[in-house]
């Protein structure tokens, strides 16, 4: 590569400008002559039976257009919701899932019906008048009593509630019998919501003409959003324009399809009219996608000395009512459930259980998040257990040769996580902080320290890999280059850019590889009728290991065909020319120059080698050749308050691995997020339903705790550099890492701080009550003498 | 059935005939066409929709379109003055204060009330000042930087540190 000088600068962000004057443009930003507004009426139950719905009243009501259920749908919808296979291949049971309920609803908002109205007030009005008569049916809420022979059924009629059942790596008895010590934990992941800030939305045009629709979707992947509608209605793919404008966030939460993403264009071509729907707050807590939502049985042994020996994971996973397109995904919690470490054994087991609340579906992270959970509380819990240092047991047991091929048979590509973890361990002042936190014993104060050295697997993906798991598509990824007759330089990319800015890092490549200035080049995405045939979108941190390296490679494209036209205009030989910050010349003679602009002027002229045609333009697919394994360690450093259980977080350090970094604000940027949001799930943060009769009782953010400013203190960021051999930039990925690493961190620093009184282990999310009971109980036990060794085998 | 509403917005007066139960932030988006204010709740939690009204700072969900009679409103359309970002819109630029931008707006005019009434905030004050927005992207860290850069850059001397921050050193 050339010198560099934009990759690795601090850009400021060229989206920002209009952003902050009020100027983006998200989905409800946008309308059409003559938009109705669509409202969605949905189940109160968790499970029912459809016995009728009369529309007679809500047909009548003010400005309504028309009312459309099941029946109406159903011509001209067809085909079922997509399931990826995924990494799950035994699947047991997949029951169909049409946008909307015919007969049986599954979930608490399941759609039943829709009303479109003249106005957003009026359709909601009118949906408030539609009679539906349920049949209240039992409601599945427990994922072990799901599996039970004698429970009720998700889907009325179903043969059991098993999603599916795959064994990995079975026990292996003799290498388990090798361990000195072993512990026994249960982890539970609560469900999470995932509340990007603007909710989901569709807005949806007809022509009839033409028979072409377009729709705007607030979406992480719009070509994949045109492949799925195109096919449930039967249409071309060339005539389905998909254009995700400003995305107010995603998380992960939009990326499959949904309900209303057919339901909308559907209710569009039925009516005639322009539809719009957007999400209320309540809807999205009710009905996007959930993340998490697992439980895992775990053990794990080693030696006196520290030595690790066996890791064994049984992971129960909620799946809801429905198979999430993504939801098998999830089960790489137990490809990564090794974390940094050399275990001689992992056993490993997905168990995924039907139950009657909403979907999940990935939500940022997507199982590595638990993985890097579990893994870490295990490797605490055996530091307690052998009395050693959470950091000397880690540092005893990581992973030092790379590539490292694991247990699972995924090739860690490049690490030095000890580095990262004597960093962090600088930064957070340990040894200090430790005694600090003996001093504080001796006054009652709770002090800990807690440990993350986190890894995840991200860059998705190689197509031999990802091409089986999506059921055929690889998540490769496409950029188009278009050089322009005076210079300036159009960039097309697949992925999509929702606060990741890659309006700005994009350009910072083909700056430095086509010598172009940064601002003579415009990128865009979001948009299917631009650019190349397919998109793969954003999402597992994939856009600039995978999308990045689309555009690099197109942009070497365009290069190679400067360099074969400029030995044709210097009457050279094509290895006699040197490409040289975005100049050509013949070698020995750089003040004969031309700049790139000049060769693209004269790629549209007559004067080119014989076979070339005119322009300078190039689409690439990257196919990388493996994945990406970032790493790094974090510690958060908390008191828990002796009376109340409060915990105070007082710092959060995080040391990251992302391999080169082509834009530091912005990757500290998404450190801070992830961070947040990993946080958010240790200490705030839980979908919760009545485990009766099935209802939600987080359905607004006055129950959902997504946290203030006031919860967080200023976070203490630094990075190594271990770049990846995997791709020419050595980039890997940095969107996901804060919350793999963050849930850990904190849970096993609320751990540290409560060990004096025997409490092992803390669920999330660690609010006060929970702390406050845990405690008491501690405090009630210990007085009868109780050690608290009943976590220990 | 539909009532008069006559205000002032961004220092252009705006007269129309809306339902009563019309939302003021629906009337900014839809009727006014002002679509820089926006919307990511129901109940008020998030603070998306925050602009000024009379100079104070009001989630415009908690107000009927017709409460805003006679009533003077800065939105985010209504901040840049003369094509030069106003010292906050400058300052989220140039801290990364945010990401998805959807937040942003709310957040900005938060910090706008809360400046004018705090020149000088601590980091916690700031904290404090905008506990009724939420953002879901930045963690806070870059958006408490912005604004202790805009209240420097607008007169108030440099916010001290907040307790919380000053072990910190991003």
């Amino acid at each position: 590569m050339a010198i560099t000088t934009m990759i690795g600068a601090k850009i400021h962000r060229r989206e920002d400008p209009r952003l902050v004057s009020g100027e983006g443009h998200y989905v409800d930003d946008f309308t059409r002559p003559g938009t109705v507004s669509l409202a969605v009426v949905r189940s109160p139950f968790a499970h029912a039976r459809i016995k009728s719905i009369d529309i007679t009243a809500a047909s009548k009501a003010p400005g309504v257009v028309a009312i459309y259920t099941h029946k109406d749908f159903a011509k001209v919808l067809s085909g079922i919701m997509p399931v990826t296979p995924s990494f799950v291949a035994e699947k047991k049971h997949n029951p169909p899932r049409f946008p909307i309920a015919e007969k049986e609803v599954v979930y608490q908002s399941e759609p039943v019906a829709v009303v479109l109205a003249e106005t957003n007030y009026q359709a909601a009005d009118a949906g408030s008048l539609i009679d539906v008569d349920y049949e209240q049916l039992p409601a599945v809420m427990d994922l072990e009593k799901a599996l039970e022979p004698k429970s009720p059924h998700v889907h009325d009629g179903a043969a059991d509630n098993l999603g599916w059942d795959l064994t990995y790596i079975p026990d292996d008895v003799a290498v388990m019998k090798e361990a000195d010590v072993v512990v026994k934990q249960r982890i539970l992941q609560q469900r999470l919501a995932p509340t990007s800030m603007e909710t989901r939305g569709v807005l949806a045009e007809y022509a009839r003409g033409d028979g072409t629709m377009t729709v705007w979707m607030s979406s992480q992947s719009p070509h994949f959003a045109r492949l799925f509608l195109a096919g449930a209605m039967g249409l071309p793919e060339t005539r389905v324009r998909v254009i995700s404008p400003d995305v107010g966030g995603g998380f992960g939460s939009k990326i499959s399809p949904y309900s209303e993403d057919w339901l909308v264009p559907a209710a569009a071509k039925l009516s005639g009219r322009p539809v719009k729907w957007i999400e209320t707050r309540t809807e999205s807590l009710q009905t996007t996608t959930h993340g998490r939502g697992m439980i895992f049985d775990l053990e794990a042994g080693a030696k006196k000395d520290g030595t690790l020996v066996f890791l064994k994971v049984t992971q129960y996973m909620d799946i809801g009512g429905y198979m999430g397109t993504f939801s098998a995904f999830q089960a790489n919690s137990c490809l990564l459930a090794g974390g940094a470490y050399n275990w001689k054994h992992i056993a490993a087991r997905t168990i995924g259980v039907l139950t009657n609340r909403v979907p999940t579906d990935p939500y940022r992270g997507a199982g590595r998040p638990e993985a890097t959970h579990l893994c870490e509380r295990m490797i605490d819990l055996l530091a307690g257990e052998l009395k050693m240092d959470p950091a000397e047991i880690r540092r005893k047991n990581f992973i030092t040769d790379f590539p490292h091929t694991s247990h699972f048979g995924l090739v860690y590509d490049s690490g030095a996580y000890e580095k990262a973890l004597d960093r962090a361990l600088e930064m957070a002042g340990y040894e200090k902080l430790r005694r600090e936190q003996e001093e504080g014993r001796k006054h009652g104060r709770y002090l800990g320290i807690g440990l993350s050295s986190w890894i995840e697997i991200c860059g998705f993906g190689p197509s031999a890999g990802t091409a089986p798991a999506t059921g055929g598509i690889a998540l490769v990824e496409s950029a188009q280059v278009r050089v322009f007759p005076t210079g300036s330089v159009a960039v097309y990319v697949g992925t999509h850019s929702h606060g990741q800015g890659h309006d700005t890092t994009f350009p910072q490549i083909v700056a430095d590889t086509l010598g172009v200035p940064y601002d003579m080049i415009e990128m865009r995405h979001g948009d299917t009728a631009e650019g190349p045939a397919f998109g793969y979108g954003t999402y597992g941190s994939r856009s600039l290991a995978v999308g990045g390296m689309a555009v690099h490679k197109a942009s070497k494209k365009v290069v190679a065909k400067a360099t074969k036209l400029a030995a044709h205009i210097f009457e050279a030989a094509e290895e006699d020319i040197v490409f040289d910050h975005g100049h050509f010349y013949v070698k020995g003679s750089p003040d004969k120059r031309k700049a790139l602009g000049e060769i693209a002027f004269a790629s549209f002229g007559m004067n080119l080698p014989e076979g070339m045609e005119q322009s300078l333009e190039a689409v690439a697919y990257y196919d990388p050749s493996n994945f990406v394994f970032p790493f790094g360690t974090h510690i958060a450093i908390v008191e828990v308050d002796a009376e109340t259980g409060d915990v105070d977080l007082k710092r959060y350090i995080a040391v990251d691995d992302c391999g080169n970094i082509i834009n530091p604000m912005i990757v500290d940027g998404q450190v801070h997020g992830g961070v947040a949001q990993g946080i958010a799930q240790a200490l705030y943060e839980e979908v919760v339903y009545d485990e009766e009769s099935g209802q939600m009782r987080t359905g607004t953010l006055t129950d959902y705790l997504v946290p203030t400013a006031n919860e967080f203190p200023m976070f203490e960021l630094d990075h190594t550099v271990t770049p990846t051999p995997t791709n020419e930039l050595g980039v890997k990925g940095i969107g996901e890492a804060g919350t793999i690493a963050a849930s850990a961190a904190v849970i096993n620093a609320i751990c540290d701080a409560l060990a004096p009184l025997g409490i092992k282990h803390v669920d999330m999310p660690a609010s006060p009550d929970r702390i406050w009971k845990q405690m008491q109980n501690a405090r009630g036990t210990s007085r009868d003498g109780h050690d608290g060794k009943e976590a220990r085998k | 059935m539909k009532h008069k509403v006559a205000t002032t917005i961004n220092g252009r007066r705006h007269e129309d005939e809306v339902e009563p139960r019309l939302l003021l932030v629906h009337y900014i988006r839809d009727v006014a066409g002002l679509t820089g204010t926006h919307v990511g709740c129901d109940t008020s939690q998030c603070g998306a929709c925050t602009i000024l009204v009379d100079g104070k700072a009001v989630k415009s969900c908690t107000m009927f379109a017709v409460q805003a009679e006679g009533k003077s409103l800065t939105t985010i359309e209504g901040m840049a003055k003369d094509g030069e970002l106003h010292p906050l819109q400058q300052a989220f630029w140039d801290e990364h204060g945010l990401q998805c931008g959807f937040c942003t707006p709310g957040m900005i005019m938060a910090a706008a009330y809360l400046l004018a009434e705090n020149p000088r905030p601590t980091d916690d004050e700031i904290r404090k000042g905008l506990e009724g927005n939420l953002c879901r992207c930045t963690g806070y860290v870059n958006i408490i930087k912005s604004v202790r850069s805009a209240a420097k850059t607008m007169g108030g001397s440099a916010a001290r540190a907040g307790e919380k921050s000053a072990a910190g050193r991003s």
